[in-house]
């Protein structure tokens, strides 16, 4: 494969971002081109039709399908009203007499003569989609939505739950290593995006849904935790739609881990700025990671060499993502061009690597992710 | 199957084959040698549907450079491949299959869930989808549940049946109204009519069409069940595979470019596996399952009573949906696999990190038995999946022949899986295929499905078949060539006789005697509980007896002895004398000590590092 590597997440404090903004169905676009943009400003709307409700009028009549539009007090398009009569039959000379009551307001859309159904349209559902990020408008979709540009800083994390949200980065950790513990949210996490080092633990996400916390960023979560927080087991790689307080973003895996020093260093010199975030990950071929992004931060760091940019070369960062090495970091300081043979027997490409505890290893090249820049 | 609608009609000596899948793309180079059709070289790339490239054949092109490179040949040009083949530049016909992007997404609808709705299912799963809900009037669902969840769901298109022609009207009326009401969108192409097949009762073709015809793309077969004893899938499954080229492929990123590049529709790589299954089913005249074990999905396609059938289990996977392995399974399942102790948080952190890396492999022995432990029981979970659909039909009488295209199924509710009379079983996907010793896979292999009696076991070298399954739509000939010579790995024979899976440890269950073609012979027996192998290449065949114990049947019936011819392999004859259906201990040391006898009987895993795993 001209890849047997993990390209990595990246991080950093100077990227160029386009996020497209689309509406699920056709509407109307409210911005124009070269707008600037908040997060919450509205960028395009559309209505979505109302819920049906079908109603076997034939049952509850007692009738026979065909019978139905004769019984009927409405047509097709009429609007109707919460418990309003719609259609009403009688038998036995008029002494027995039922009738069909509007659960909800809406319209009439179809009477069938063949089901005997009714399907009532309830009102539409307005829907407004946002900018998410803080920019400037560079192209129209027509009648979907934008595409919004920003210049800032750019953090990719592996995996998070729950969906976009915006507030100021509160950075709570001492260090990479330090989880982050329920005394560490306190009145100043409210509406803000709460950054811990090693682990996001239990009671710290328990007290930051409770404290109304927009989001919590960390190294790693106990698998049993994240079960716990959102009441149910994830089975499949697809979230950011959950239904949950806070949005819960961890930047290296599960278990406790310590956040990347990079990561955790952007993170600290972005306490106090506005970010943008969401949760949604979806792993597959053109991966989505959840993300935190800044608009506008200007870096006074000096840029990072461009190694990432030409793959693993001896010296190239990286995080090695597989047992018996997860989590830890070191250099690449040899590619070796055969197949070796590791423990399993399988032959693989490797490639030897120093940790940062000044041991060198030897790990499959599919085992380790390049710290992109 | 669809019938190809492709017929090559020149000479064809090369032939360069893609499968876009939805992490990599994998391109063959066949060509033919000395008057038989081989593989030659194969190259692989990831796949480029989604963001950042959003474009098919950038993948494509890349697996393909692969090619060019370890070849030397130029294969491409500017608009793609180069076809036919020009000296050494080119190939003379180049074909592709998908399942990019998710593959085929379907939503079914029938009338009765067990009648109409499930026939709707088979059809679609023939075809290739993936089948994300089953609407049926008698589902147990609220009308206005079923609505929202028709809205919820964005399907690439829509298969509604009900009815028997002639018969009642009102209940597929019913079901295409709730379809009317949910305004359900297309997955991609915003603004565009989604589509939807009509295969139900003829007589309400024009109910159909005045409710649903409007809003959406509605096109019209023959019904699925035009009588109760009747399943007719041939119309539907062609009409799949029209709307899957016209709308799909059309609105998927570069696969209008794709296209173009070949003369024969794409296949949805799993209707591709499964035309390949098929086939060798038919021809050999065997009944045989297939199983594929990818990252998102498995598939699991059966050729049993002159009748194919295909499931896909979506969320069973080795690391997309790993973590749905763990959710369905269960922990202590997973772990009743693994000869040694591990803190149940941290076998739960390392599955989820899988999940989240998916590209990862494992480099630990320890790691090694975590993931083949995982897959037996996806395996497992894919298989009763597959024996609950791949049935007769239901609560009907038995019915006759129709054309031959036009699959049918009889009477009787039972599934058609007998897996005492299995003749073939084979593997496909990463664990399988690349499972460093062979017969890693043999034995995931048996204890997933547990096989029964005489069964030949094989897996796929190098995932080929859905281009094989392809190619054999347009060149039978060479794709048979190529899956006999380069694709199937024969692993060789287990033997397993079915009888109580709670014996004695030294009684004798079985014993197998037979003569090898060199000369000399072996006579083994077989006590309860023990595993066994014998030596027998690949290409040799004997015949054997098999003499089961009283209560153990090997296909002969209980206590009757079994004669036969076996095929050997990589891993020869695996005597597997552990009865059916097969109970592990649930005392962790016991069931541990038993794992490693087996694993050591059948040298199974690396002496040293079990040993030391073993001993911690």
């Amino acid at each position: 494969m001209a890849h047997a590597y993990t390209p990595g997440l990246k991080v950093t404090d100077r990227e160029v971002l386009r996020r497209q903004r689309r509406l699920p169905i056709l509407g109307d676009v409210l911005v124009k081109l070269g707008d600037e943009v908040k997060p919450d400003t509205v960028v395009a709307r559309t209505e979505l039709p109302g819920d049906p409700q079908t109603l076997n009028v034939a049952n509850s009549l007692s009738l026979i399908p065909a019978e139905v539009p004769e019984a009927m007090l409405k047509k097709e398009g009429d609007w109707v009203s919460e418990g309003e009569v719609i259609a009403r039959s009688a038998s036995f000379f008029g002494l027995l007499r039922r009738q069909v009551k509007a659960p909800c307001d809406g319209t009439i859309e179809r009477i069938s003569d063949i089901s005997g159904q009714v399907t009532l349209r309830e009102p539409p559902i307005p829907l407004e989609m946002t900018a998410y990020i803080s920019g400037k408008v560079v192209e129209i979709l027509p009648r979907e939505g934008v595409v919004i540009e920003t210049t800032g800083a750019y953090i990719q994390g592996i995996f998070g739950v729950g969906g976009e949200t915006f507030g100021p980065i509160r950075v709570r950790a001492k260090g990479p290593e330090k989880p982050l513990t329920a005394a560490d949210i306190d009145g100043e996490c409210r509406g803000a995006i709460v950054v811990g080092g090693s682990l996001l633990t239990g009671e710290a996400i328990a007290k930051a849904a409770a404290s109304g916390v927009k989001a919590l960023v960390a190294g790693g979560i106990i698998d049993t935790d994240l079960v716990e927080y959102l009441g149910y087991d994830i089975g499949v790689a697809i979230t950011g739609h959950e239904d949950v307080p806070t949005t819960l973003i961890v930047t290296e895996g599960f278990g406790p881990m310590r956040m990347a020093d990079k990561t955790f260093e952007i993170l600290k010199s972005l306490d106090g700025y506005e970010a943008s975030v969401t949760g949604a990950t979806q792993i597959r071929a053109g991966v989505m990671r959840p993300e935190i992004i800044v608009s506008g931060y200007r870096s006074t760091r000096p840029a990072d060499k461009e190694e990432a940019v030409q793959g693993l070369v001896p010296g190239t960062p990286i995080r090695l993502i597989r047992e018996p090495y997860f989590g830890q970091l070191g250099t690449v300081t040899e590619l070796p061009l055969e197949l070796t043979v590791i423990e399993t027997e399988a032959r693989v490409r490797i490639l030897k690597a120093r940790l940062a505890s000044g041991e060198t290893v030897t790990v499959p090249r599919a085992n380790v992710e390049i710290i992109e820049g | 199957m669809a019938r190809a609608k492709f017929e090559l009609g020149r000479r064809i000596d090369s032939i360069l084959a893609t499968d876009c899948g939805s992490t990599t793309t994998k391109a063959i180079l066949i060509e033919k040698r000395d008057g038989a059709y081989r593989l030659v070289v194969r190259g692989e790339a990831p796949t480029t549907v989604e963001k950042p490239f959003e474009d098919v054949t950038m993948g494509a092109r890349n697996a393909i450079r692969e090619i060019e490179e370890l070849t030397g040949r130029k294969l491409l040009s500017e608009n793609g491949v180069i076809t036919p083949q020009k000296g050494e530049a080119g190939v003379d016909v180049y074909l592709s299959t998908s399942s990019a992007g998710g593959g085929l997404q379907m939503m079914v609808a029938g009338v009765v869930k067990t009648m109409t709705a499930e026939s709707a299912e088979r059809a679609a799963l023939g075809a290739g989808a993936i089948v994300m809900d089953v609407i049926a009037v008698n589902d147990g669902r609220k009308p206005h549940h079923k609505i929202q969840r028709i809205r919820h769901l964005r399907p690439d298109m829509i298969l509604l049946s009900g009815g028997i022609d002639g018969g009642t009207k009102k209940h597929v009326v019913e079901i295409a109204e709730l379809i009317a009401a949910a305004e359900p969108k297309p997955r991609l192409g915003i603004g565009f009519k989604l589509p939807i097949i009509y295969a139900g009762n003829k007589d309400a073709t024009s109910h159909i069409a005045e409710t649903l015809g409007e809003a959406m793309d509605l096109r019209v077969v023959s019904n699925l069940r035009p009588v109760l004893e009747v399943e007719v899938l041939g119309p539907a499954r062609e009409e799949i595979h029209n709307l899957f080229m016209e709308h799909v492929m059309a609105q998927a990123p570069g696969y209008d470019k794709l296209m173009k590049w070949t003369p024969v529709p794409i296949m949805p790589t799993p209707a591709a596996v499964g035309s390949l299954v098929e086939t060798v089913g038919k021809e050999r005249g065997i009944t045989v399952i297939g199983v594929d074990i990818g990252g998102a999905t498995t598939d699991v396609f059966s050729y049993f009573a002159e009748t194919f059938n295909r499931t896909v289990s979506a969320n069973l996977g080795m690391s997309y949906s790993i973590c749905n392995v763990l959710l369905e399974a269960g922990l202590e399942r997973i772990k009743r696999w693994l000869p040694f102790a591990i803190d149940e948080g941290d076998l739960r952190n390392r599955i989820r990190n899988k999940m989240i890396r998916p590209t990862t492999i494992p480099q630990t022995l320890e790691e090694l038995l975590i993931e083949q432990a995982i897959s037996r029981e996806a395996l497992s979970l894919a298989f009763e999946h597959h024996k609950t659909l791949a049935t007769g039909l239901k609560g009907v009488a038995r019915g006759g022949t129709f054309d031959r295209f036009m699959e049918q199924r009889h009477v009787g509710a039972s599934s058609l899986i007998d897996m005492m009379n299995l003749g073939l079983l084979i593997g496909s996907g990463g664990v399988l295929s690349h499972a460093p010793r062979r017969v890693q896979a043999a034995l995931m292999l048996i204890d997933g499905f547990q096989v029964e009696g005489v069964t030949r076991l094989a897996v796929d070298s190098i995932f080929m078949m859905p281009q094989l399954g392809v190619l054999a739509t347009v060149h039978p000939e060479a794709s048979a060539q190529v899956f006999e010579r380069d694709c199937l790995i024969r692993l060789g024979t287990a033997i397993a006789p079915v009888g109580p899976a709670s014996g004695r440890t030294a009684t004798e269950v079985v014993r197998v005697k037979g003569t090898l073609p060199g000369g000399g012979s072996f006579d083994e027996a077989v006590n309860y509980g023990e595993m066994k192998r014998i030596s027998l290449p690949e290409n040799e065949t004997v015949t054997i007896t098999v003499q089961p114990a009283r209560g153990y049947d090997v296909g002969a019936g209980p206590g009757h002895r079994l004669e036969t011819n076996v095929e050997g392999g990589t891993c020869g004859l695996i005597l597997d004398g552990r009865g059916r259906p097969l109970v592990l201990s649930d005392q962790p040391d016991e069931r541990a000590k038993k794992l490693i006898e087996w694993f050591r009987a059948l040298d199974v895993y690396p002496e040293e590092p079990l040993n030391r795993l073993v001993a911690r």
